[in-house]
């Protein structure tokens, strides 16, 4: 159990996806301008991810892997399909989004609009391929643990797009310099997230 | 006085529109200003306006830290001849302490009010007065060792990056001071951290057993029993940063800041119920030895209080909501405890937990505004 909260507060804060590994910047940047509209991508982001996670990672332990296809019988046992991982995880990835973008879509009519064309590009957004490649990378031993690990990249990306739409919101009034505004001052703020989030790095649990 | 308003006044002519130093007018306004409050109306925005400007505001910062920089002179002074083994007089030691001080001070001001000087010449608007407390700020947060170009560095970064491409002064949304440190510390860690930086020996031989750690780096090691006494601490005689050490100092600073209305004293409090809790909370779960460290005892190690003082409180970057302030210090005081004992790359966790609450006050801030909405719309709509 103390592993599982542990895979999940590290996911959020010590290996966050935005600040440790800058992955998922594209959808980060352009849907952070309010702070409704990130958290609805955020929602979506922790709901793909703690979905496509664990599936990914049964895919992994018994298709992918070698020797995963074991349980089909012994002429299975040395098959190593991982040259596949990649197409299969985002095949996975793809129609999980398709899944969200249909409730999105029926329950909430007015996020649907303001997400507009990131919510299917959440398909291609790196943190969550990258969520599944980091669950293979890592060999996380049991299926909740690749759950906790999904849901904490998935609640620290949308602690990070939530954090900086509020700085953005904030920054609305302030007079940056022509050059910078928009996209210029979103990075170096992003920048200076990243050192206040280096305060959790190395911490070890 | 007189003397000076007539220099002056002689002197304007040749920055006024038409003279021929017109370019550097921010560079007149900005020391005209900061000497006389000026005599001009405002020609549009907000027509009310106090005696007490943004200039009388920092100058009653700088003042509330006058303390801090008096005390931080004397304790490296006396740090310098206790790790030497020499005996000497107090005024030796408040001399030593201001011969190292003193550049660090400068070149903090000269860099920081050149880098601004140059944004306003550059942009034609008159000279923000923000830096006059950063500026003594980031000598006070440095280890007495720390070498000037660094220094410098670290404050032209916190200036140009922390401050003017958010447009300036009340814009930033991380402490200039704190990104200063942040910066050195990430950049030179060796030069930051250890037990090396914090007295300074200038080569000479130490005494034996002296090992010139700070209260932290003692409390790593060997927990509670490496801290010094409470009331040394309290006072101040123990090698860290140059003024965080004195938590006395700290807190005449914090009366006047209190008094003046200018520091929340929201956020100091909360920021000590936060840090209390959560060494409360580590002494009853006492894992190692660090952890049993009392929670009085934890908080004025450190810069804790230097932190909560002049630090969290800076009205910029702080939750702006009274709501917020209370979460925002809370959650200042815990976490800083929190980093200091999980962390043990980092010995001075308070930096980065401002830091992180600074990242975070927007959005406590956005969420507490949003709550006031539902919360007076509910009520109207039961009237109506």
């Amino acid at each position: 159990m103390t592993e599982l909260v542990n895979i999940f507060v590290k996911g959020i804060f010590i290996d966050n996806m935005i600040f440790a590994y800058f992955l998922g910047m594209c959808s980060y940047l352009a849907v952070s301008k309010t702070v409704k509209t990130g958290v609805g991508l955020g929602a979506a982001v922790i709901f793909v991810l703690g979905i496509t996670v664990p599936i990914n990672y049964l895919l992994e332990n018994y298709v992918l892997k070698e020797g995963a296809l074991a349980w089909l019988g012994d002429d299975f046992a040395t098959v190593d399909l991982s040259f596949l991982s990649f197409i299969m995880f985002i095949a996975v990835i793809a129609s999980m989004v398709q899944l969200v973008e249909m409730i999105v879509e029926k329950f909430a009519p007015a996020l649907y609009g303001a997400l507009g064309i990131f919510l299917p590009l959440i398909a291609v957004n790196c943190s969550i391929l990258g969520g599944a490649l980091f669950m293979q990378e890592r060999q996380y031993s049991t299926i909740a643990e690749a759950t906790s690990f999904g849901l904490g990249s998935g609640v620290g990306w949308f602690l990070a797009i939530v954090a900086i739409a509020a700085i953005r919101e904030k920054i609305k009034y302030s007079h940056v310099p022509a050059p910078l505004r928009g996209l210029g001052i979103t990075f170096i703020i992003t920048g200076l997230m990243g050192i206040a989030f280096m305060s959790f790095m190395g911490i070890e649990l | 006085m007189k003397f000076l308003k007539n220099i002056v006044d002689s002197v304007k002519p040749n920055f006024e529109k038409g003279g021929k130093l017109q370019k550097y007018w921010p560079v007149f306004d900005g020391f005209e200003t900061f000497l006389f409050v000026p005599g001009h109306a405002t020609e549009n925005g907000a027509h009310i306006r106090d005696g007490i400007d943004l200039k009388r505001t920092m100058v009653t910062v700088i003042l509330a830290l006058v303390p801090c920089l008096l005390f931080g002179m004397y304790n490296v002074g006396y740090q310098h001849f206790l790790a030497i083994g020499e005996s000497a007089e107090f005024i030796d030691m408040v001399i030593y302490g201001a011969i190292r001080v003193m550049p660090l001070v400068i070149v903090s001001y000269g860099v920081g009010l050149g880098v601004e000087f140059l944004f306003c010449i550059k942009n034609g608007h008159s000279i923000q007065e923000g830096f006059l407390v950063s500026g003594m700020l980031i000598p006070l947060i440095m280890p007495v060792e720390v070498p000037l170009w660094m220094v410098a560095v670290a404050t032209a970064f916190a200036v140009v990056f922390g401050k003017e491409v958010f447009g300036g002064t009340g814009m930033n949304i991380l402490n200039p001071a704190l990104t200063a440190r942040a910066f050195l510390f990430f950049a030179y860690p060796t030069k930051m951290s250890g037990n090396s930086v914090w007295v300074a020996t200038d080569g000479m031989q130490t005494v034996d057993g002296y090992t010139g750690a700070t209260a932290l780096g003692n409390a790593v090691d060997q927990g509670v029993a490496g801290i010094p006494p409470f009331m040394d601490a309290m006072i101040g005689i123990i090698p860290g940063s140059v003024g965080e050490t004195s938590v006395l100092a700290c807190l005449i600073g914090a009366v006047i800041l209190i008094a003046s209305g200018i520091g929340s004293w929201r956020i100091m409090l909360s920021m000590i119920i936060g840090g209390y809790v959560m060494g409360y909370l580590f002494n009853m779960w006492g894992a190692n030895s660090y952890m049993e460290i009392p929670a009085h005892h934890q908080l004025v190690i450190g810069g804790f209080f230097f932190g909560m003082v002049f630090m969290a409180t800076d009205p910029v970057s702080a939750a702006q909501t009274n709501m917020g302030k209370w979460i925002y210090g809370f959650f200042c005081g815990l976490l800083g405890i929190m980093i200091r004992v999980f962390n043990p790359a980092y010995p001075e966790g308070i930096m980065m937990a401002i830091l992180f609450m600074n990242v975070m006050a927007p959005l406590i801030d956005h969420y507490v505004v949003q709550g006031n909405i539902s919360k007076r719309l509910k009520r109207a709509q039961v009237i109506a």
